[in-house]
């Protein structure tokens, strides 16, 4: 019984932070309908800004966290660098294949930029470790780091969808998402949205990031690339461009990969995974909550 | 005329092929030391990364689909070939390396890795071709993985191959691992692969499913409202397309003495991974063959030499230090092709041969054009 808490424990605090960056590609896939690669990446930019931050905070008096708001602007700026100089030239020429080829081309690119950065190098970190308290339940040990995780991420997406709902900014991008064109004809600046959008997603890869290195202490440059493929299978799972469909595919995600680890082996979890993503598409191609939208000729 | 024409092309590629096998079967009789160890392993490999690419394209190129999970063929074609020619060698049906047993052997083991990746491409393409686009390129992410990771689960692929030795990512007795001496020997087998190949590549891409297939990937609706079976063609084609890959997973292993399958990964350090293949491809020109050919053996030689050149030694100081990050460079210069040829460099046009002498008057005649635009837009610029 406490094996069974403790993987299920363990599978929310994972899916958690899937979720967190799920919700981040899920709007931009919305708006643009574009895998964004990098977004793995940008946790990774996250990661590192923290990694650099958080001692400076602590030296200032601050608690530690509070180094995540400097983490937010870095990656809302690298996001936004990032649909300037790739996305937007490539969306005016290409098509739907030459985007996606240039997102995993922008997803290198930033790896690989951050390698050569000689503060960061191609060797793993340790950063410095938060909510390292642990509270003990009836045998269940669970660390504060779950608690505040699963609560962040529920906040998190509960703001996400109260703002695409109630605010001006919001409303655009539905409307974006929905129909460009018509968006552009009701004087929505297309553009301005985009970008807006990822920055929005990338900060929130920033606050992933911190829950993240809560949970497992390692810095690595190509950490992004398997974290953002799970939180993409995660963001299609539940059906892509929906808010709660994203929380609750990274729940699946992480509960599945946390049984596999407990009961199966650590080895066969990326099976697992894949199987569950390849099942759910063929029962309902548009994810658990996602809406069926038939093709136009 | 026409028909005329087609002949002659037939004649002279022939010809050419006829030369290139001839002059490898020179080389890997009389070749010196240097070529031994330099020439010959590097023109295996780019032997598999040509039917790698070729491969890919048939599926990004013509059906317009983008598969991720490219190289679990490639995998299951690499790890067929090696315990087949294993099991070979420990039932004895050849002790060396040589005789024409072994080439049996070796040739028997590339038709079954390749039978074996269609068969697999057979049964992920039928449910994953269901979905289109960044979906498709996903879920085929998504069956590379799970392959790789069946794989390394497999007792029998690892450590001491057939023996039930543990799980592990390498199979380290790999029969068919070719020495330095035995590839220079072979080489022929390795190019003759290719030919093959790429013959039956390019036949299928001008038969009328070459046809069929390009339409999809143009107007699926369109096409599958003149009465194409949309499902049917795709199925096949990835099917057909894995065949190749399997069988340049087959000559993987034969140019390399132990298999692990992180090589087969989505993404790596080295060379040879699902997303470096589809680097090649829209470099080459999504839709050409030819181009494929051109840019696995220009990205091939870009990575060997950058690895092991001296131009890059005289390099000034900052350009060596983006060079140590080879996949930097890459992945700039994709989104640099991407954004001013969306189609890649050769487009879909393929050259041939033949043509090559009308090449002056072409580039001519481009020129001439292109004088007559810039002419044009300037007259209207002075008309405004």
């Amino acid at each position: 019984m406490i094996t069974f808490i403790q993987f299920l424990i363990t599978g929310l605090r994972l899916g958690s932070v899937y979720a967190l960056i799920a919700l981040g590609y899920t709007m931009v896939y919305g708006i643009i309908k574009l895998i964004n690669f990098a977004h793995g990446d940008f946790i990774m930019v996250g990661g590192y800004t923290l990694y650099f931050t958080i001692p400076v905070m602590m030296r200032l008096g601050l608690p530690g966290w509070t180094a995540v708001i400097l983490a937010v602007i870095v990656c809302a700026c690298v996001g936004m660098l990032v649909e300037l100089l790739a996305y937007r030239p490539v969306r005016k020429k290409g098509t739907n294949l030459t985007a996606l080829i240039t997102a995993i081309a922008m997803s290198f690119v930033l790896e690989n930029l951050a390698q050569a950065i000689p503060a960061i190098g191609p060797d793993p970190r340790v950063p410095y470790t938060l909510f390292s308290k642990t509270v003990t339940i009836g045998g269940v040990s669970i660390s504060t780091a779950t608690f505040i995780t699963i609560i962040v991420s529920a906040l998190v997406m509960i703001g996400l969808y109260l703002f695409t709902q109630k605010t001006r900014i919001g409303r655009a991008m539905r409307c974006v998402s929905e129909d460009k064109q018509a968006a552009v004809l009701m004087g929505i600046n297309v553009n301005r949205t985009i970008i807006i959008t990822f920055a929005i997603g990338a900060g929130l890869a920033a606050v992933a990031a911190l829950m993240y290195i809560a949970q497992y202490p390692k810095l690595y440059t190509t950490m992004g690339a398997t974290l953002g493929i799970y939180a993409f299978v995660a963001a299609v799972l539940g059906g892509i461009g929906s808010l709660p469909g994203a929380m609750l595919g990274g729940m699946v995600i992480g509960i599945i990969q946390s049984a596999t680890n407990t009961y199966i082996s650590s080895s066969m979890s990326d099976t697992f995974v894949y199987l569950i993503l390849i099942i759910v598409l063929m029962i309902k191609p548009a994810g658990i909550l996602g809406k069926n939208v038939g093709e136009k000729v | 005329m026409r028909q005329d024409k087609t002949a002659k092309r037939y004649l002279i590629n022939g010809i050419a092929l006829a030369l290139l096998m001839a002059v490898s079967v020179c080389i890997s009789l009389t070749g010196g030391n240097t070529i031994k160890l330099k020439v010959v392993p590097a023109v295996w490999q780019c032997c598999y990364l040509i039917i790698m690419a070729a491969s890919l394209n048939l599926v990004l190129g013509f059906l317009g689909q983008l598969s991720l999970g490219h190289c679990g063929f490639m995998a299951v074609g690499a790890y067929t070939a090696a315990l087949i020619s294993l099991a070979f060698q420990r039932a004895g049906i050849y002790e060396a390396k040589s005789g024409a047993a072994f080439i049996l052997v070796v040739i028997a083991s590339f038709i079954a890795a390749g039978l074996l990746a269609a068969i697999l491409g057979l049964i992920v393409g039928i449910p994953a071709l269901r979905l289109k686009g960044d979906y498709l390129a996903i879920i085929t992410l998504g069956f590379g993985m799970i392959i790789v990771n069946l794989i390394n689960n497999i007792p029998f692929c690892g450590q001491q191959g057939l023996s039930q030795g543990a799980a592990s990512s390498a199979l380290y007795a790999n029969g068919l691992g070719f020495s330095n001496d035995e590839k220079m020997k072979y080489m022929w087998l390795g190019i003759l692969a290719v030919i093959l190949c790429m013959t039956v590549m390019f036949m299928f891409v001008r038969s009328k499913y070459g046809r069929i297939i390009r339409a999809i990937r143009d107007n699926e609706i369109a096409a599958s409202a003149s009465g194409i079976n949309v499902s049917f063609y795709k199925v096949m084609t990835f099917a057909f397309s894995a065949f190749f890959a399997g069988v340049a997973g087959a000559l993987y292993s034969c140019c390399n003495s132990a298999l692990a399958t992180t090589s087969f990964a989505f993404t790596n350090g080295s060379i040879l991974n699902s997303v470096f293949i589809v680097v090649m491809v829209v470099i080459g020109g999504m839709g050409s063959l030819t181009g494929s050919v051109v840019a696995a053996i220009g990205m091939f030689l870009l990575n060997y030499t950058i690895k092991n050149g001296a131009w890059v030694n005289a390099l000034p100081g900052f350009l060596q230090g983006i060079f140590t990050y080879p996949m930097l460079v890459y992945s700039v210069a994709l989104i640099i092709v991407i954004m001013f040829r969306p189609r890649g460099i050769m487009g879909t046009s393929e050259f041939a041969l033949y043509d090559i002498p009308k090449w002056p008057a072409r580039i001519k005649k481009h020129f001439a054009k292109e004088a007559a635009k810039s002419e044009k837009r300037e007259e209207a610029a002075v008309n405004e």
